[in-house]
């Protein structure tokens, strides 16, 4: 069970104000808030025990190096890794699938090969496969989008087949709302031993995730999307593929030896991990980690579920107004349409109410193609938002139609 | 609510519901594509220029009530100026949407497009209301075809 009030006093942001009212924040599919705790761990890092990691003797050093390597272990725990090796820090999700392409799938990638995506990927799963594809004149192949916001996976025996060199797919559409059942395509990809690359940056924050019994073999985050600070991020992958890829970037902390004629690259993770890292925002993400499982997944999967259910009857009350994605495993995002009001000023009139909301392409331009749509308005409903929020997002909606009708 | 009604009022909304000089213009002696990718406004722009004045003007695309009602304004307000004039409504129309402030002068020039003034408020909305006119600017200065509103 959620408490909701305890949980809203959490989060100090909610208490403001915008435009003079209280400030209703529904924009969480591209950012969630941050709860004290978080905020306070970066202050009480370099108040305290700040240092560089990894490299000195002294006491802070120490203590720095158990803190950021302490996260790591959280990171494990919360996805149920196999091991913290299997653990590597990133910028963010964007990050992460870049570093796939370049360390794992580059050398691997021949002409004529494929890479098989969905129609409903974040640019950031659909650009560095078309980068690298073009590269090597490899061809990227789509697994279609049905109206219902559902994939049309009944496409994937004529799709998967050994030409295929990885599968990317999201697990949870930031779009849509989507929640993509991925386990008979992980089970038919490994059939052909293709790897497959979860993308999580949506789901990661609102229903429990395993990766040992989802079995993909790399699944990508991004810290700022489960209440953590922005700038970090996760790469897990599994100790096979992690242990024969190249690394990332060269620099400081990925190696164990260097001299001209050679260099001994560190073990897994460190060798993707050049330079000194993001260590107070890794230390910050472990703590949004630590407050979202003291919560729990579970419970605030049921509690966003409900949300979900009433605001999408809220809105379908609203004449003229069109919910665009209604598969029927939905995380809380909503996108809707209006007839003959364009999203963009929906949005300012949304925002004069206190209430934030996206609104655009949401980054996934082949989604829009698909319902043959500019834009959408997305409202992206998180565990501190309350039914009392979604009245007034409907409220706001009917004032835009009052005020552009 | 009273910022809203400024930037909404409703010269706006009726040139939103109605665009004026909708349409493609052919032949034509210029033409640009505009595109705002922060939102997916696309505009595409016709003239018919003769003797350095604009005959005809017309707009076709898609965008949210502010970039259409600009768009329209902006067709009906040219008609029959001279580029030389043209480019200085750009910055006048600039200086507008931006708050930079204009003479009084400056600004019963600019007629009805004055309604713009309300977008000041909403720096967010400012590329909206400007994406006609850097299209414009575009279309004039043939050598480039997507036009870009400032960052």
């Amino acid at each position: 069970m959620i408490d909701i009030n305890k949980v809203r006093s959490n989060f100090p942001i909610l208490h403001t104000e915008v435009h003079g009212k209280a400030l209703v924040y529904a924009d969480n599919a591209a950012s969630t808030q941050k709860p004290q705790s978080v905020i306070d761990s970066s202050s009480e890092l370099y108040a305290k025990n700040y240092a560089n990691i990894h490299r000195g003797v002294h006491q802070l050093s120490q203590r720095s190096t158990a803190l950021y390597e302490g996260a790591r272990a959280t990171v494990r725990a919360f996805i149920n890794a196999g091991d913290v090796k299997e653990i590597v820090f990133v910028r963010g999700a964007t990050e992460a699938i870049n570093l796939v392409a370049s360390s794992y799938l580059e050398p691997v990638l021949q002409a004529n090969d494929q890479i098989l995506i969905s129609e409903m990927e974040h640019h950031s799963n659909i650009i560095p496969w078309q980068m690298l594809a073009e590269r090597k004149g490899a061809e990227l192949k789509i697994i279609p989008l049905l109206e219902s916001g559902d994939l049309d996976f009944t496409k994937l025996p004529q799709l998967l087949n050994s030409k295929v060199k990885l599968v990317a797919i999201t697990h949870m559409s930031n779009s849509l709302g989507t929640i993509n059942d991925l386990t008979t395509l992980i089970d038919q990809a490994h059939a052909l031993d293709i790897p497959v690359l979860v993308d999580g940056a949506q789901s990661i924050a609102h229903f429990p995730v395993d990766v040992q019994s989802l079995d993909s073999d790399f699944f990508v985050f991004s810290g700022h999307k489960i209440y953590g600070p922005t700038g970090i991020g996760v790469l897990h992958a599994k100790e096979k593929y992690l242990e024969n890829m190249q690394p990332y970037q060269g620099g400081g902390d990925m190696i164990l030896n260097v001299s001209f004629e050679k260099t001994e690259f560190n073990d897994i993770p460190y060798k993707f991990e050049a330079g000194t890292p993001n260590i107070a925002g890794a230390i910050g993400m472990a703590t949004a980690l630590d407050y979202v499982s003291d919560l729990g997944l579970s419970a605030i999967d049921q509690y966003e579920r409900e949300l979900l259910a009433y605001a999408t009857e809220q809105f379908q009350a609203i004449d003229g107004l069109k919910i665009i994605g209604l598969a029927e495993n939905k995380g809380s995002i909503i996108s809707f349409i209006m007839e003959g009001i364009h999203p963009h000023d929906v949005g300012t009139i949304m925002d004069m109410e206190g209430v934030a909301v996206r609104t655009g392409h949401h980054c996934t331009q082949p989604v829009m193609d698909c319902y043959n749509i500019p834009a959408t308005t997305r409202v992206s409903l998180s565990f501190y938002n309350t039914k009392a929020e979604i009245d007034i997002i409907a409220r706001a909606i009917r004032k835009v139609k009052e005020l552009m009708g | 609510m009273s910022e809203l009604r400024e930037l909404y009022q409703e010269v706006i909304l009726d040139h939103n519901r109605n665009p004026r000089n909708f349409g493609q213009l052919r032949p034509h002696s210029h033409h640009a594509n505009g595109h705002n990718p922060l939102c997916g406004d696309k505009l595409e722009l016709f003239l018919d220029v003769v003797d350095g004045v604009i005959k005809d003007i017309k707009f076709t695309g898609s965008g949210c009530a502010i970039s259409t009602s600009s768009a329209s304004l902006m067709t009906q307000f040219l008609k029959g100026k001279s580029i030389a004039e043209t480019r200085i409504y750009f910055d006048h129309f600039h200086d507008l949407v931006t708050g930079k402030g204009l003479s009084d002068e400056d600004l019963d020039d600019l007629g009805k497009l004055a309604v713009f003034a309300g977008v000041q408020e909403f720096p967010a909305r400012v590329k909206c209301a400007s994406l006609s006119w850097h299209t414009l600017m575009n279309a004039l200065d043939t050598t480039k075809h997507i036009a870009q509103t400032e960052n």
